[in-house]
């Protein structure tokens, strides 16, 4: 049922974007004159996490897109591997199509592909992402799994310039589920938290920033006890280093 | 090539009459080198910038422009009259020259002045591909020099146009390196109180816009005639001279502000068209506009031509020396300005903010009404005056408290749109027949330019009638400048001066600023009209203008242009 919900939200998506400009005149230097498809690729983070009970991660989370002003495809990555158990602990793909909503907000609606270490998930992902008054870059996302679950991530990052090139930047993330899915160890209600500082240094323009931070980890509720029953740790601070790119 | 030969030896023999002048330029890749760095480009006759090609008015021109390049090019003769077959926009006036094809363009020469030619292909401008143009007038000219010389800036930046745009895309303040700081917060918070400070922070946070938003594209090395500041282009003098300088601003997105420390300098002609003198100490010359400057040098020194970004995140340098090697100091840049919330009035459409110069409606009124414009604080009942007018510098080209208003750096004289009269004018002054309202539009963040909120890509094309006088009137409601460049067709200004309005082919329009010229709708045929920053052309705040009726151009022109396809 929600594999169909999926490729109906993206249809309507590719529906909105194409039948809106209606074709103006046939004007050859439109093509000459504009500078139209455009692509990019980038990490936001792509660290190696040290915690404080030794426990070794390497996280990676980035993104490409291809596209228009109008309409972008964008293919999101992000996965955390673990060095102990040579596995990868999240992995997940997402392949949005992307459309502003806004002067300063996009929609974003595809699908999302979970492949770690244990049972995948295929999600339909419904997401806003943007730039918030006083320079917050907000993204979140209404996720439906196969299995019929719901929930809604939420990330929140703001840039503090120490110089032009000295940068700091705050992170939040959280996820909230609406049903349990203990196979995956997600709990009902609000499940993680993840709060980050990273200061990072411009070397290269704006294509290489190589950063240092700490990152403070916590699970709640049920999902704390499903990680508890599994031997994990539902609280974890980690030191990280790592670099941005975008090309 | 027989065609050339015979042409030559006809020009040899009969050197008096008119007669066909016929130059010769290939398209080539090319090493820039600006002393900064080198850059893999694109040049005319192996060399960024091209040859200083030398018209005279009155001659027939022929063009040949063999491309050696692995793509389309195209060149444009920015600021010439002439059959719109000749005009160079590729997808406007002609399909464009292939690989490896040559394109004969001819075309008549009717006007005199200072003019530049560039690729309209792509981003090729940005990457090399100008030269500048001389035309030689058939009359005495109002001015007398002993020597001129072509002073030609651009911004070299050390990405191509390309990536430039593609990064815009991703990020729209990629390349700005002048953002407020942790530690410029603490400073303001220093002078002006904490709350103050927090307070104006909050106010640009809440709108997400940036005061430090003037220039989209830093990094870059201001170069003339192709050499960077070290490598200090150099023009000769002997004391006593009047040197006339030609300065065209090539530049993809830099407006340069220029000065001569020690000259002064007789501003004699705007964009080709000669104007009444005015003696200034500084300018500012926006995207690919010229003026002609005549400096008297009397002493036996050498002198820095500084000509500084608006946005201050660079400069090019120049010399005029009485002897090779003579050098004079380098000023060092100025602080950045920064936009002020005047510059953003434009831009609100919901503005109430409880700011003292935010009155929307005096914005809204047009800064060319006299009577708005001296309702503010200042009795100036003349324009020409308004840069003397004692206190705070007033200038109804630019919002009132904005931020980017230009004063010269010895106190003195800075040019003003205000201070531009005709020296003679080229047209019957009449009432306009129709006005037309060109927003100028955008959204930052997202790197979006539009006229009237559309893109080019969406946008049907502008119909005029031949004969008409059209009146456009330029609203910029975004917080950049934007030099707006309509081919084939003059500009001429509204300063207030009535038939004295200047004549020009690019019209800068400040922030937040309404600014009204007209054009004699004199040109049959298919024209572009855009942003000539680069970056805001090709995402969208472009034209193509629609001249129909008028003499029978498909015959009229194609007698004068020759064949129109590819010759090749």
């Amino acid at each position: 049922m929600s594999r169909v919900m999926v490729s109906m939200w993206g249809f309507a998506l590719a529906a909105t974007a194409f039948a809106a400009p209606a074709f103006a005149q046939e004007d050859p230097a439109k093509k000459t004159q504009t500078a139209k498809n455009f692509w990019g690729v980038s990490a936001e983070k792509l660290e190696y996490r040290y915690s404080d009970s030794d426990e070794e991660l390497a996280v990676i989370e980035g993104d490409a897109y291809y596209g228009t002003d109008e309409l972008k495809f964008r293919w999101l990555f992000a996965g955390e591997w673990e060095e102990a158990h040579n596995a990868w602990e999240t992995l997940e793909n997402q392949f949005v199509g992307q459309v502003p909503v806004d002067d300063f907000w996009d929609a974003k609606a595809g699908v999302r592909i979970d492949t770690p270490e244990g049972p995948d998930r295929v999600y339909g992902v419904l997401g806003l992402t943007g730039l918030a008054p006083y320079w917050f870059e907000i993204d979140t996302n209404l996720y439906i799994s196969d299995e019929g679950d719901a929930s809604v991530d939420f990330e929140a990052e703001y840039e503090l310039l120490i110089t032009n090139y000295w940068i700091v930047s705050a992170s939040f993330e959280s996820l909230v589920a609406f049903s349990e899915d203990q196979e995956i160890g997600v709990g009902k209600g609000l499940n993680s938290t993840e709060v980050g500082l990273r200061l990072s240094y411009d070397l290269i323009d704006r294509s290489l920033a190589p950063y240092v931070g700490v990152v403070y980890e916590r699970k709640y509720g049920d999902t704390a006890d499903l990680a508890r029953d599994s031997g994990g740790s539902t609280e974890d601070w980690f030191a990280v280093v790592g670099a941005r790119v975008m090309f | 090539m027989n065609k050339r030969l015979i042409t030559g030896a006809f020009a040899l023999l009969m050197p008096v009459m008119a007669w066909a002048g016929e130059y010769d330029l290939t398209v080539d890749r090319v090493t820039i080198d600006t002393g900064d760095f080198k850059k893999q480009g694109i040049g005319y006759n192996g060399a960024s910038p091209g040859p200083v090609l030398k018209f005279k008015e009155g001659e027939d021109v022929v063009i040949n422009v063999t491309n050696n390049l692995d793509e389309m090019t195209s060149i444009h003769w920015h600021g010439l009259i002439l059959p719109f077959e000749q005009d160079g926009v590729p997808g406007i006036s002609f399909p464009g020259i292939a690989p490896g094809e040559t394109f004969t363009y001819r075309f008549p020469i009717v006007q005199a002045g200072t003019y530049w030619f560039h690729s309209h292909s792509g981003f090729q401008e940005p990457n090399g591909a100008y030269g500048a143009i001389v035309i030689e007038p058939e009359g005495r000219e109002p001015f007398r020099y002993d020597r001129d010389y072509v002073v030609q800036l651009t911004d070299k930046h050390p990405h191509s146009g390309d990536r430039i745009m593609r990064n815009l895309k991703m990020s729209a303040d990629y390349y700005n390196r002048q953002q407020q700081t942790v530690g410029d917060f603490f400073d303001e918070s220093g002078e002006k109180g904490f709350v103050a400070t927090l307070r104006d922070r909050m106010m640009w946070g809440d709108m997400r816009m940036m005061k430090a938003d003037i220039e989209d594209v830093q990094g870059f090395t201001g170069l003339i005639n192709g050499k960077g500041p070290e490598q200090n282009w150099t023009g000769l003098f002997k004391p006593g001279e009047r040197v006339r300088l030609r300065f065209i601003n090539s530049s993809a997105m830099t407006y340069f502000d220029i000065r001569i420390p020690g000259l002064k300098m007789t501003v004699v002609q705007a964009d080709g068209n000669n104007v009444r003198p005015v003696s200034v100490d500084e300018f500012r010359i926006g995207v690919a506009e010229t003026y002609d400057v005549i400096v008297h040098i009397r002493d036996e020194e050498a002198y820095t031509i500084f000509a500084e970004s608006m946005g201050r995140s660079g400069y090019a340098r120049g010399t005029l020396a009485p002897s090779e090697g003579m050098v004079a100091a380098v000023p060092e840049l100025r602080d950045a300005p920064m936009l002020t919330m005047a510059d953003m009035a434009g831009h609100m459409d919901h503005g109430d903010m409880d700011h003292g110069s935010m009155n929307h409606g005096a914005m809204n009124d047009d800064t060319m009404d006299h009577s708005a414009m001296n309702q503010e604080s200042m009795n100036q009942g003349d324009m020409d005056h308004s840069a003397h007018g004692g206190g705070m510098p007033e200038d109804p080209f630019y919002a009132s408290g904005s931020g980017l208003l230009p004063t010269a750096s010895n106190g003195g004289k800075f040019l003003s749109y205000a201070d531009l009269r005709a020296q003679s004018p080229l047209f019957e002054e009449r009432e306009p027949t129709r006005e037309i309202e060109m927003r100028l539009t955008g959204n930052m963040e997202r790197y979006e330019w539009s006229i009237n909120g559309i893109k080019y890509e969406d946008a049907d094309p502008i119909v005029l009638q031949y004969g008409e006088r059209v009146r456009f009137k330029f609203v910029n409601e975004t917080m950049m400048t934007h030099p707006m460049h309509l081919h084939g067709m003059w500009s001429i200004l509204d300063v207030g001066a009535g038939k004295w309005n200047p004549i020009k082919h690019v019209i800068s329009v400040a922030p937040a600023t309404t600014v009204y010229m007209e054009t004699e709708v004199d040109a049959p045929g298919e024209w572009a009209f855009h942003c000539h920053l680069s970056y805001h052309a090709a995402s969208g705040m472009f034209r193509k203008i629609v001249v129909e009726g008028g003499p029978d151009s498909s015959v009229a022109e194609g007698e004068q242009s020759g064949k129109q396809g590819g010759e090749s």
